[in-house]
């Protein structure tokens, strides 16, 4: 073909496009973002500018079976280089006008720092001169010596006047960059300040979890799904939010994996999904019972399948028996029958009964708790009678063998009500002399479930009989058809009989971000318990929201909370600081009435808000209502105090200005916008800026018993807002002080995911640009500041009083065993215990001229006491001295003054990064449950992972006690098959998985196994003309990793170039929208201001944004004149009391761990075109 | 017969997620500069929808492409040399920029300058090509994720052939991604119409690239291709397309969107084609006939008649073990999964596309022994939809590639949870069970050094040429030193 050139010669221009090609450098680095990903990039530079990013393509392959984790990353993750010299990045240290010329005059004229400070913010006019400022614009460059002595003199003033617990510190995610989380942590624990949480408070945390398994969150690898043979996808948007672990979900399928798609709308997830099921948004609860309904019917009571059965008996509470109480003329399920019920034995309060088959008698098995405390190696899952060590055969139910049959009230709430039902009994009589109806978990699971069985009444008849929970049941709540669920829920068991245990739900935000989502995630996990699903690798449950998984988690922790020189942490879970603090409970209306069926203790739920705080359950700072540097030197002076009531908790005064938190350093994160629920009551209440709060309904005014109400409600309670950000994000906007950080690019950090299993680092492709620093540095320099000042202002030592919750993995866990109701009620006793029926007292001495020199090094306590990590202790002063040669010291202590070397800190001493600490920590476990881990433990010492290695290449962890799963032999993690192997009970309070919850608050609400409670409707717009009323759904967005990126000129042009809404499209024709049109989204909370996307794709009547989408970015100004907020803007926080639990085996604290989540997907908004 | 050597792709759609990590990989390192911002070398379509630039297959209004005139022979659908010199200057086929989008960005600076007021300060959008405000209507990927509904869907040119037959009601909806570059076609129709001869099909491996110092900016390469994948520098006034990233390619390196397809949809490889029947393959009367034909033209690199003409051609030994080595041949050929974008344009593209695999239509009540994978025939994408992308109407093709696929999960199934393997269903497949294990292999567990064959440019070959066009190391020209290209001084001529 004449036109058809090949040409051979004369090819030189080629060049032009080779030259464009090369680079002078390229380094392996990762993106530090809540994506959890965890990702292996290169980077590459030229001409000394960061050009591109490119995967790393050099994973180890764990097993030739299994597709490899070549190449990870996603399209945010490639545009991140964008950033690197883009126009919004932080260059500078940048401070409000309003503020710094207040501070530059002040300074001027009385040279003192700290009384400038003073002068400022004591001074009303001054200080709300530059807080209604706050959001508007005036940035000003300063220098770094100016803002850390303006910094440090605030700090050092609201030390002195109100107390460290009045300053705070939000950063989420550890797993995503360990190091830059540590710099602000632990400089806040060093001083006495309050670390918040964060996985609870994105409503990330399954709560489910901790209450089913006394686990934060654990879930397989992405790797292990390939190991599964049939996956529901319930809710985790994989290809769009979990996109580097995308091609394990298409790919298995080519193995012969069945996918089943739950979602509302056509989502990404369905197109690779085999079947797709719809049910109305918040409605899975109702299907998941339904489907529990027919496995448990057909696989356990019509036909008994082996397997199931026995993994019930032996890994879950199925077998233990629960007392049934008389409660108003009903007899309701009640507390667990305990061993201190029947018997005298040590702990008995915290130890469980089952009815044993062999010797036809009451039996206390090993396992439960309270054998975790007591040094007799019964504390594991052998089914064993712990008294005379005989092998036991536990009665899954007491039918056949019953004594009587009684009628039980279950509650119901899709109407409110009971539904009776029969369950076989006993009747004891307790060592009390009590004669009392007892039954198993499993009978009242089955009568809860619906399950009818021989003799037994109050059943529905067949799967189309409308009662709970029936397939005909769901259909009216969830608009799913029967038949699909009765099939899907068949092949689910099906395929687990077929393969022990291989079916596999995956979960995420869909499910997890509504009220209920503990009830949602309890019943997918009945499902998963009743097919023996659950550490089965291919099988059981996978979470997938937020980068949760530290997996050197040891060393992170000893240093980010700077447990090698202080015993003690403030820590906060956010959700409950911001409820209070930016007054969010004054306005809730979800009183108890409507989660409750029966009476309740309190209307409010602030109220037990401020029971739990007491009681010690939970925690909240500040913690009393005076500066705790001043209530004195010894535990029994501020007991005396409390009890005679010279000061109380500030909770039960908490807008009073006393009590106000004051300095909030934000760091790697958006606190107010991203995840700021009810973001126009931050800006109203702690800020005191502008907001379009329109909510006038104080509703908590004449329900709140024991929170003093104070009018109006204080505004612009907040002193000094610090962000360290590397771009102007909406809350570096609204900072006082914003701080130039140096970029994922730019430093030394380690980030780890539980998606896999390996361990990358962060390396610098160039210095930090213009004036920005590391956080580690960052910190760091403020630390020497603030010393340097400090023994300027404190001429000694101080004692800071700490009062702390009773926290889960420590022997504080067994504190209130709630065996009487009464108790919980008193909300102060006269004479109070510390760790028995209140927090406890910690006192620590602090020198802050040190903090400095402590920042720099590691403390003495990690080689002179033994420290404890989910409940196993271990010393590390073989490590110390490692570290010593390694790194360097100073006055005989290994120097970490740099981020690199925090970095290989953490790696040193942390089992999975560190055979020889692991070995160590197995020995420990051993030890506790008289169980054997040599194949786990045996070849392991050797391996050490250092920080150079995993530059190199990316490294796999170590298998350690710590973790729940096992990589050794080639195997992919999947949680729990530590214990389903080796018989390690969960850290629950059975010890085995909970199918049934006793304490009083879960009874009170009728959640003490799972039940259906539809979503919260709070409706305060009435329908009218061109007003669509809708149900808000903010799932994680495609263009963003949460607001990271969403500003990204890539990511914006790919997309819409802004924040959007997506819109059922007969929805937007009903009020006259058309693709593209501005829309204002409001509701009482709050307006946006965006442009609407009209889709086919979105069901009726909910309306989809995607999460953080930020206020900066291409948002008008609504009719009212008020800018736009943030896809937050109509949220509000609610609290359920029941996450308040506290000192309750696993309802204990932990940071991130157990506490109220910040749920949003409750929401209703009002829709109109924006004219 | 003349055999060359020609770099074939085959992207999986079946697991494509629709990330666009591939157009980031691609903007990064070629269009980020000025004049290059609407251009998207690759791109990822939702479909059904409009593509970008919008309703690109829709040759009533570009004319891309090639026509067969009434005597079977290939004419370019813009018409001749004379037809094309009349429309110089004004060329109604091309796109514009309302095809394409506005580029913009935004007014960042504004977010840290802003002076104090009483409003909170917003990036606002400008244009990239007048630097003026302005409001955003329309991207490169506005209707991701089926975004526009209905009113988009129906500017699918792939929809509107099927006359009303699609509903786009939600309980109906359905998707698929579309990630799209330039086809590096056996027949460019890009190639036939430039003007200027700056455009040429290398001959080692294929690689269609426009010389940028002979291009004279006619833009006839933007109207003829029929996959729009050639674009106009408004800058430097010459028109720019992917290139396979031969600097890379040439270096053993994966192209940047294959290197980033994190879906690990991508294969790369080379496939040993006759080119001296090309013209034929791309002639024939019924479009339905060109992808076989267009097979039959890519050889056997087994075939020992095959391989003897190839290396009479020049085609070295790691080049021929290369197209031996790649899953590509058998994805195409063997197997027969894969099928080229629009046949019909007769352009012989060489990406090719594993149709996706989609979830049962709504209201089919099926027994879960009997379908537990939706069948063919209720699969939520409608085959004719597929069969007018992919196969010039040929509904059985699509059929047929679908059935494999299913096929494949089933007797994975069947092995995985040790049940008697159905011998009806390998049947189904018309493959072989070797030939299932090794589909399995490549569509799910293969590696980097599996699904991309790559072998390094013979530059070897090219350093005469060096010799005789480069300059030598610093050369003292009029304005100091120019061009300094590395080299060792021992591979002089001289």
């Amino acid at each position: 073909m004449t036109w058809q050139k090949f040409e051979k010669g004369g090819r030189d221009w080629e060049q032009f496009y080779r030259n464009r090609w090369q680079y002078d450098k390229v380094v392996r680095s990762t993106h530090g973002v809540n994506c959890t990903g965890s990702c292996s990039w290169m980077i590459y530079v030229k001409d000394g500018i960061i050009i591109t990013e490119m995967q790393a393509l050099d994973y180890p392959i764990i097993n030739p079976e299994i597709p490899p984790y070549e190449p990870r990353g996603c399209p945010r993750g490639a545009s991140f280089s964008w950033y690197e010299y883009s126009p919004h990045r932080i260059k500078y240290p940048y401070v409000r006008r309003a503020l710094l010329e207040l501070w530059r005059e002040e300074l001027q004229r009385i040279k003192d720092p700290v009384k400038a400070w003073e002068n400022i913010v004591e001074n009303p006019e001054k200080s709300m001169q530059y807080k209604k400022a706050r959001g508007k614009g005036g940035f000003v460059r300063a220098s770094w010596e100016e803002v850390y002595e303006l910094i440090s003199a605030a700090l050092i003033y609201t030390i002195k006047k109100y107390g460290p617990d009045r300053i705070f510190g939000f950063t989420p995610i550890p797993a995503m960059s360990m190091v830059s989380y540590s710099a602000g942590t632990r400089f806040l624990s060093l001083i006495g300040g309050v670390v918040m949480s964060f996985y609870d408070w994105y409503a990330d945390l399954p709560i489910a979890s901790p209450q089913v398994w006394g686990e934060q969150t654990d879930v397989p690898e992405s790797a292990d799904w390939y190991n599964s043979t049939y996956i529901i996808d319930w809710g985790t948007n994989i290809p769009q939010t979990r996109t580097p672990d995308a091609h394990f979900y298409t790919e298995v399928r080519y193995r012969g994996t069945k996918i089943v798609a739950i979602a509302p709308d056509y989502a990404e997830y369905v197109k690779f999904a085999d079947l797709w099921i719809h049910p109305k948004p918040g409605t899975d609860g109702a299907l998941a019972l339904a489907m529990a309904h027919v496995i448990a019917k057909e696989f356990h009571v019509d036909r008994e399948v082996e397997y199931f059965k026995n993994y019930i008996k032996k890994y879950t509470d199925a077998p233990f028996l629960v007392i049934l109480e008389e409660e108003d003329g009903r007899l309701v399920p009640g507390r667990y029958l305990r061993a201190s019920d029947i018997a005298s034995v040590d702990k008995g309060d915290w130890k469980l009964v089952v009815f044993d088959l062999n010797s036809n008698s009451f039996s206390i098995p090993n396992g439960s708790i309270g054998f975790r405390w007591s040094n007799d190696k019964k504390w594991n899952l052998e089914l064993k009678d712990s008294i005379t060590g005989k092998d036991i055969e536990p009665a899954l139910t007491f039918l056949g063998i019953h004594d009587k049959v009684v009628s039980v009230s279950f509650p119901r709430f899709d109407e409110k009500g009971y539904i009776e039902r029969e369950v076989p009994v006993k009747v004891i009589k307790t060592t009390k002399g009590k004669n009392v109806y007892i039954t198993t978990v499993f009978d009242l699971l089955l009568a809860n479930l619906g399950v009818k069985r021989e003799g037994l009444k109050g059943y529905p008849e067949n799967y189309d009989d409308e009662v709970p929970y029936t397939p005909a049941w769901q259909e009216k709540i969830t608009g799913v058809p029967r038949e699909l669920v009765i099939q899907v829920a068949r092949e689910f068991a099906q395929n687990a009989e077929e393969t022990k245990g291989k079916s596999l739900v995956l979960v995420g935000a869909g499910t997890n971000h509504w009220f209920h989502s503990d009830l949602i995630y309890r019943a997918i996990i009945t499902i998963l318990m009743l097919i023996g699903a659950i550490g089965v690798n291919g099988g059981g449950w996978a979470h997938y929201v937020g980068q949760e998984k530290v997996r050197p988690i040891e060393g992170w922790n000893t240093i980010a909370f700077a447990r090698d020189w202080v015993p003690a942490t403030r820590w906060q879970s956010t959700g409950l600081w911001v409820y209070m603090h930016t007054d969010q409970w004054r306005y809730d209306e979800v009183l108890m009435d409507k989660l409750a069926v029966g009476k309740t203790m309190y209307t409010h739920p602030a109220d037990y808000v401020r029971l739990s705080v007491e009681k010690g359950w939970q925690p909240l700072y500040p913690q009393f209502n005076t500066n705790p540097l001043h209530v004195g030197n010894s535990v029994d002076e501020v007991i005396n105090k409390l009890e005679k009531k010279d000061i109380s908790f500030a909770v039960a005064d908490i807008d009073n200005p006393i009590n106000f938190p004051r300095i909030l350093f934000v760091w790697r994160s958006n606190l107010l916008f991203s995840s700021g629920k009810g973001s126009e009551y931050f800006l109203k209440h702690l800020l005191g800026t502008e907001n379009s709060v329109e909510n006038r309904d104080e509703v908590a005014k004449n329900y709140v018993k024991n929170i003093r109400w104070r009018d109006p409600a204080p505004e612009g309670k907040l002193d000094l807002l610090i962000d360290l950000n590397f771009r102007m994000d909406s809350t570096a906007l609204y900072s006082d002080i914003v701080l130039p950080a140096a970029t994922w690019y730019e430093k030394y950090d380690i980030s780890s995911t539980d998606m896999h299993t390996f361990v990358h680092p962060f390396t610098p492709a160039i210095d930090p640009p213009w004036e920005a620093k590391s956080d580690w540095k960052i910190f760091v320099n403020l630390a020497k500041k603030f010393s340097e000042m400090a023994s300027k202002y404190f001429d000694r030592k101080v004692t800071d009083v700490v009062y702390v919750p009773l926290l889960h993995d420590t022997a504080d866990e067994i504190a209130y065993p709630m065996l009487t109701d009464p108790e919980a009620q008193v909300l102060m006793e006269e004479k109070l215990t510390p760790g028995k029926n209140m927090g406890k007292i910690i006192l620590v001495e602090r020198d802050y001229s040190k903090v400095y020199e402590m920042m720099i090094t590691l403390g003495p306590l990690v080689k002179e006491k033994k420290l404890m990590y989910f409940g196993i202790e271990n010393n590390y002063s073989k490590e110390y001295e490692e570290l010593k040669e390694f790194l360097g010291s100073l006055d005989d202590r290994p120097l970490i003054d740099e981020d690199k070397k925090v970095a290989e800190a953490i790696l040193r001493l942390s089992g999975s990064t560190n055979g020889e600490v692991s070995v160590r920590e197995y020995k420990y476990l051993e030890d506790k449950t008289g169980l054997d881990f040599r194949d786990l433990s045996e070849g392991i010492e050797e391996i050490k992972i250092t920080f150079n290695d995993i530059i190199a290449q990316p490294r796999r962890v170590i298998d350690s006690p710590i973790e729940s799963g096992i990589v050794k032999g080639n195997r992919t993690y999947s949680a729990f098959t530590f214990n389903v192997e080796y018989y390690v009970p969960w850290r629950t309070l059975s010890g085995r998985q909970h199918f049934y919850l006793d304490h009083i608050l879960i009874r009170e609400e009728g959640e003490q196994l799972p039940v259906y409670k539809p979503p919260l409707e709070i409706v305060k717009t009435t329908n009218t003309d061109g007003v669509l009323i809708a149900r808000y759904l903010t799932p994680h967005g495609k263009w963003q990793i949460h607001s990271t990126f969403m500003d990204n000129l890539r990511m914006l042009t790919l997309f819409r170039g802004g924040p959007v809404i997506w819109i059922n499209e007969d929805d937007a024709k009903s009020i006259g929208v058309k693709d593209n049109d501005w829309v204002e989204v409001f509701n009482e909370n709050g307006i946006i201001v965006t442009r609407a996307v009209v889709s086919n794709r979105i069901p009726r009547g909910t309306v989809i944004m995607y999460h953080a989408q930020e206020r900066t970015i291409y948002v008008k100004e609504s009719k009212n004149g008020k800018m736009s907020g943030s896809h937050n803007a109509v949220t509000r926080v609610h609290i359920k009391p029941t996450w308040l639990i506290g000192g309750y085996a696993q309802f204990s604290f932990a940071l991130n761990y157990y506490g109220p989540v910040g749920t949003q997907r409750d929401t209703i908004v009002s829709i109109r075109r924006l004219e | 017969m003349k055999i060359l050597a020609q770099f074939m792709g085959v992207f999986n759609l079946d697991k494509c997620l629709g990330c666009n990590a591939c157009t980031v990989a691609c903007k990064n390192l070629w269009t980020n500069r000025d004049g290059t911002e609407y251009m998207y070398w690759n791109n990822v379509e939702t479909r059904p929808g409009p593509g970008y630039p919008l309703e690109w297959e829709d040759q009533e209004k570009y004319r891309g492409g090639w026509i067969l005139t009434r005597d079977g022979k290939l004419k370019l659908a813009i018409g001749g040399r004379i037809a094309r010199l009349l429309e110089l200057f004004h060329n109604p086929y091309l796109p514009t920029i309302d095809d394409y989008f506005e580029p913009f960005t935004f007014t960042y600076d504004n977010l840290i300058s802003a002076t104090q007021s009483d409003k909170q300060p917003v990036a606002e959008p400008i244009s990239l090509v007048s630097g003026k405000k302005m409001e955003i209507r329309l991207g490169p990927n506005w209707n991701d994720d089926l975004a526009g509904g209905s009113e988009a869907i129906l500017k699918d040119p792939n929809i509107k052939k099927l006359e009303n037959k699609i509903k786009t009601d939600f309980e109906n909806a359905f998707m698929m991604y579309l990630p799209r570059i330039c086809n590096h076609c056996l027949n460019p129709a890009c190639v036939a119409a430039c003007p200027a001869g700056a455009m040429y099909k290398r001959e080692e491996d294929g690689i269609v690239l426009n010389d940028q110092n002979k291009c004279r900016g006619w833009r006839f390469c933007v109207a003829a291709c029929p996959y729009k994948k050639v674009y106009y520098n408004w800058v430097t006034g010459k028109a720019e397309k992917c290139i396979l990233c031969y600097p890379r390619l040439e270096t053993g390196q994966i192209p940047a969107c294959f290197h980033e397809c994190v879906g690990r949809i991508r294969y790369l490889g080379v496939v040993l084609y006759d080119a001296d029947r090309v013209e034929w393959a791309a002639s024939a009367r019924d479009p339905k006939e060109i992808i076989d034909r267009h097979l039959e033209i890519i050889q056997n690199p087994f075939d020992e008649n095959v391989i003897k003409n190839a290396k009479e051609n020049g085609i070295t030994d790691d080049f021929i073990e290369a197209a031996q080595r790649t899953p590509v041949y058998k994805m195409i050929k063997v197997w027969k999964i894969a099928l080229p974008l629009h046949p019909e344009f007769r352009t012989l593209p060489m990406i090719w596309y594993i149709p996706p695999l989609s979830p049962l239509v709504e209201n089919i009540r099926v027994k879960s022994d009997e379908e537990f994978f939706p069948i063919v025939d209720h699969m939520r994408i409608p085959i004719e939809y597929l069969a007018n992308m992919f196969t010039a109407g040929d509904t059985e093709k699509i059929k047929e590639a679908l059935k494999k696929l299913i096929g494949l999960r089933i007797y994975m199934r069947q092995k995985r949870l040790g049940k008697k393997i159905d011998e009806r269903v390998i049947k189904e497949t018309s493959l072989t069970e070797e030939d299932l294990e090794e589909m399995y292999k490549v569509l799910a567990i293969a590696r980097l050094e599996d699904r991309f064959v790559i072998p390094t440019a013979h530059k070897e070959k090219a350093l005469s040429i060096f010799e005789e066009t480069l300059a030598p190391e610093y050369i003292q020209g009029n304005r100091g030193l120019e061009h300094t290209s590395r080299r060792d001084l021992r591979l002089r001529r001289k």
